[in-house]
């Protein structure tokens, strides 16, 4: 009860404080329940990918509906992989009248660094009903080795 | 258009659809992105629904209603772990009221790189008929 002593309005200055309180739980409200609707980290560059790994492979796949293989084009290094392309929408007939047009065509370019040495002349890409799935080997050096204890 | 085609990409975040009710199987569901354009002839809605298969996808057409849902099966290999993950998959669903009567024998899917293409041919327009009164 300190604020008696400082301030000579208490009543006033008690609901002010009650007021800050309220201010405080709401925000504290707001950051807990947005930290649970949003859990994932985004880049926030076009593909969005999700990267996997197993003993020997880094996988990353990538949705990209309506791009064409040829429009795709994939290069790697010893430790990264570009990923680049372009999405085209081909023009549609004379004299449609459109209603909604969500759907974007443009370029788009993308680098993802591993966390291991690779084997860039071992990368392998698919694509698969607007999927794409690029294997990627990961060096000898970089496998994790069984050790046997003695 | 030309300019439209080159320009760089920018990331959509997947919308999730929101319901009043809940759905009874677990999972995330999502909008698809449309265009939808109309001719004289007929309708055309093409979805963006990458990952699912032709079999897996569902379209029907009653009383007006149009519902897109497409069915996703997990592509991860069952000894890999997530190292980075930017977007979620799940099911695809969408609904939309069509007010032109169409010819539901005509109706065309076709599902092409994750892309469904659909056309609603409209029904030929009946000739007015005069209606005569008759006078007693």
């Amino acid at each position: 009860m300190i604020y008696r002593r400082v301030f000579d309005y208490p009543w006033r200055f008690r609901g002010m404080l009650d007021e800050f309180e309220r201010m405080r739980q709401m925000m504290d409200r707001l950051v807990t329940e947005t930290e649970g609707a949003f859990p994932i980290a985004r880049a926030g560059v076009f593909p969005l990918v999700n990267l996997t790994e197993n003993k020997d492979n880094f996988f990353i796949r990538a949705e990209l509906p309506g791009v064409e293989k040829d429009d795709l084009e994939i290069s790697a290094t010893s430790n990264s992989v570009s990923i680049s392309g372009e999405r085209k929408i081909p023009q549609e007939e004379e004299g449609a009248r459109y209603h909604r047009r969500e759907r974007e065509a443009g370029r788009f370019s993308r680098i993802i660094t591993l966390g291991a040495e690779i084997q860039p002349d071992k990368v392998e890409a698919g694509l698969k009903n607007g999927v794409l799935t690029v294997t990627i080997p990961k060096a000898e050096i970089a496998k994790p080795k069984q050790i046997t204890v003695k | 258009m030309a300019n439209a085609q080159t320009k760089a990409l920018k990331t959509k975040e997947k919308q999730e659809v929101m319901t009043p009710a809940e759905q009874t199987r677990p999972g995330a569901v999502f909008t698809p992105s449309v265009d939808i354009f109309e001719t004289e002839q007929k309708i055309t809605i093409l979805a963006d629904m990458p990952g699912v298969k032709a079999d897996d996808l569902n379209i029907d057409l009653r009383d007006n209603t149009l519902t897109l849902l497409g069915e996703i099966a997990p592509v991860e290999g069952p000894d890999e772990e997530d190292v980075l993950i930017e977007y979620e998959t799940g099911k695809y669903f969408r609904q939309f009221t069509l007010s032109e009567v169409i010819d539901q024998e005509k109706i065309d899917a076709q599902l092409k790189n994750g892309v469904l293409r659909l056309t609603l041919p409209k029904v030929e327009k009946a000739t007015p008929k005069k209606i005569l009164v008759k006078a007693e």
